[in-house]
């Protein structure tokens, strides 16, 4: 596989855009005409066509080092979104040596490593990075654990502590995040966290989430989607910066919506730390514009009844709610009326 | 999720107690597990498949091998039997992925570890990462007698409590000494647990700090009947065999991970019950137990148990 990265910006100017393969393997969230909530959890393996975002464990594509130049900034603004309570040492470790083995062995054009007993070098060549350092000994490397390799990682990572029968938020790296604030909710249980939501508690879904994550066994990663709406290609949708991102919802018009309106889909994966008994909770964020999610004419279709027909809390609650009179006439020029296929892959 | 291993060594540590190692078969490595893990292990005795689960008391770290410890129960359903009598070095055993149901709590200022008899063996994982770390931590093991004791390299600094000798535990004592902070992990029998807990209570500790483990072996019982409604099926369930396995003997599916009573995995709703479900888990909460049952371990009395499989 060959990959060339783009170096675009998901801020001031937003140069972001997506390459035509880019479009085609977009993890469209929408396996029938309609959402509601479920506890939609299935095995994190390989599936879908070759090129997949479910091809490999920590999937990496053309967005990858302008991802991670986003990350830096973000995290030299406000270093507080990355946090990782002092319990939590041995679960970034854990993490760190997920990723590396999985990376080298999914890529090994791009990745690397070398491990001699606790002596480890780690090669990752599309950053330009070659570092020696010494497995579990945190003073060898240049930040903590977790920091390190999620400085080199899409996607953001929360670890979470599994004790009392609950998970707990108690580490993490938060820069790409749908609107929440992982130095608010650092420390907080599973139903603590959760609380915003709504309808969902009523309908017992976080019970029946939490018993299966609870029991997510080693070697046996799980995942799902979920998705909101995104006006501009911006990663950094986090309360602390609202005030930047905020009242670009109110910029959209007829003629701009189809460009500037994002829908943005997270592939949420959910893996057993076997040193720490923790679990690593990978939040994957990627962006589509609208104009290029109708160029998949089944998407264009169900995009608009999935839209059209969403209750109003739930629109308000993933903040389009003001936005969806405007989204929905768009998508009706591409929603002929014809059936569409079952599944997210396009036809 | 089952991979084969091959037994490589097998050790008599005292009259009942045992200690076997596993290996890959090819020597590749194993993954790493956290103290407290437990693996389930099958054994094919006879026309009976046994799925025991036994905690690991190797180094975590150590990937060459796992190894478990297994006390003879002679009136048992077998599975520790089989195990002291079948089992032979060279034999592949089919062993799940490691779980843990009972992981140190790394919020603690300090780990108290209380174990009766073969209730030693989770600590014995924990040990081999709090020596290296700088956690504090005591342990005390109670055992019948010094002739029964495993022999096992515990640290110098354990509490060891033997019944034949005049040093018995004396648990208030113990838990009254302990800093602010400080969590409780009991394993060993039922009693034994219930008598630590019940003292930590009176003594005022805070319900998050206490942590117990008992595996339930599922305990015989009367034979009884149940009517499998998804799959239309009834099952004879017998009086040495709990109701997971009766309905993994007839091909019902029912996911499970502890086989204990304890990880909730094997639910199943209740649809109807003209009789007596014998709650025997440690998983339900009582305003569940109206409608659903742990096959695991559970069973029932009455003319009719209709599930939900």
């Amino acid at each position: 596989m060959t990959l060339s990265f783009s170096q675009s910006r998901f801020r001031d100017d937003y140069s972001f855009a997506n390459s035509d393969a880019a479009i085609r393997r977009f993890p469209f969230p929408f396996d029938r005409d309609s959402y509601m909530y479920s506890v939609n959890m299935e095995p994190h393996r390989a599936a879908g066509p070759e090129d997949s975002v479910f091809q490999r464990r920590f999937d990496v594509d053309e967005h990858y080092l302008s991802e991670m130049a986003d990350r830096a900034i973000t995290l030299q603004r406000d270093p507080m979104r990355c946090q990782s309570l002092p319990h939590m040492r041995l679960a970034g470790w854990d993490l760190l040596e997920l990723i590396m083995t999985a990376k080298a062995e999914d890529y090994p054009d791009l990745f690397a490593l070398q491990r001699d007993g606790a002596c480890w070098r780690w090669i990752n060549r599309p950053m330009g990075i070659d570092d020696r350092f010494t497995f579990l000994d945190d003073a060898t490397l240049p930040c903590g654990p977790m920091e390190y390799i999620t400085r080199q990682t899409q996607g953001d990572f929360a670890l979470l502590d599994q004790r009392q029968g609950n998970l707990w938020m108690d580490a993490g790296m938060i820069t790409s995040q749908a609107d929440w604030s992982l130095d608010f909710d650092i420390g907080m249980n599973f139903f603590e966290w959760h609380a915003p939501v709504p309808r969902a508690a009523q309908m017992g879904i976080f019970q029946r989430a939490l018993k299966f994550l609870l029991n997510v066994q080693q070697g046996a990663p799980s995942r799902r989607l979920n998705w909101t709406m995104t006006v501009n290609p911006r990663l950094d949708t986090s309360p602390e910066t609202y005030p930047e991102w905020g009242p670009e919802k109110r910029s959209l018009t007829p003629e701009n919506v189809g460009q500037r309106q994002f829908l943005r889909v997270e592939l949420q994966s959910f893996w057993r730390l076997p040193r720490s008994n923790g679990l690593a909770f990978p939040i994957r964020c990627y962006l589509c514009a609208l104009e290029d999610l109708v160029t998949v004419p089944k998407w264009g279709r169900r995009l608009h009844r999935v839209l059209r027909d969403l209750p109003e809390d739930l629109a308000t609650y993933k903040g389009f709610a003001v936005n969806r009179p405007l989204i929905v006439d768009y998508l009706s020029r591409f929603d002929d009326g014809a059936p569409t296929s079952p599944g997210i892959f396009p036809d | 999720m089952m991979q084969p291993l091959k037994l490589v060594l097998k050790q008599p540590l005292s009259p009942r107690v045992t200690r076997f190692r596993l290996e890959h078969p090819e020597g590749a490595p194993l993954p790493v597990f956290s103290g407290g893990a437990h693996v389930m292990v099958q054994m094919q005795d006879g026309p009976v498949l046994r799925r025991n689960a036994y905690s690991l008391i190797s180094d975590p770290q150590d990937r060459s091998g796992y190894e478990i410890a297994v006390q003879r129960e002679d009136a048992g359903r077998g599975g520790s039997l089989w195990m002291h009598r079948q089992a032979q070095p060279g034999m592949i055993l089919d062993v799940g992925a490691p779980v843990n149901l009972f992981a140190l709590d790394r919020t603690a200022r300090k780990h108290l570890m209380i174990a009766g008899g073969i209730g030693i063996t989770p600590f014995l994982a924990h040990l081999h990462e709090l020596v290296r770390g700088d956690a504090a931590w005591d342990l005390h093991l109670a055992w019948r007698s010094r002739a029964d004791l495993p022999d096992m390299a515990l640290p110098a600094r354990a509490h060891l409590h033997l019944g034949d000798e005049g040093t018995r535990m004396d648990v208030p004592k113990v838990l009254s000494g302990q800093p602010l902070g400080t969590h409780l992990y009991v394993c060993g029998s039922a009693r034994m647990i219930a008598a630590v807990l019940d003292t930590a209570q009176g003594l005022g500790w805070p319900p998050e700090t206490l942590h117990a483990e008992e595996f339930l072996a599922p305990a015989p019982g009367a034979p009884f009947q149940v009517h499998c409604a998804t799959s239309d099926r009834h099952v004879h369930v017998g009086a040495q065999e709990s109701l997971l396995e009766a309905l993994e003997r007839e091909g019902i599916d029912a996911p499970w991970l502890c086989r204990g009573g304890a990880c909730g995995q094997c639910e199943t709703r209740v649809l109807a019950c003209d009789g007596t479900v014998d709650h025997r888990d440690h998983f339900l909460a009582p305003d569940e137990r109206a409608d659903r049952i742990m096959p695991c371990v559970s069973r029932f009395r009455g003319t009719l148990l209709t599930l939900d499989r």
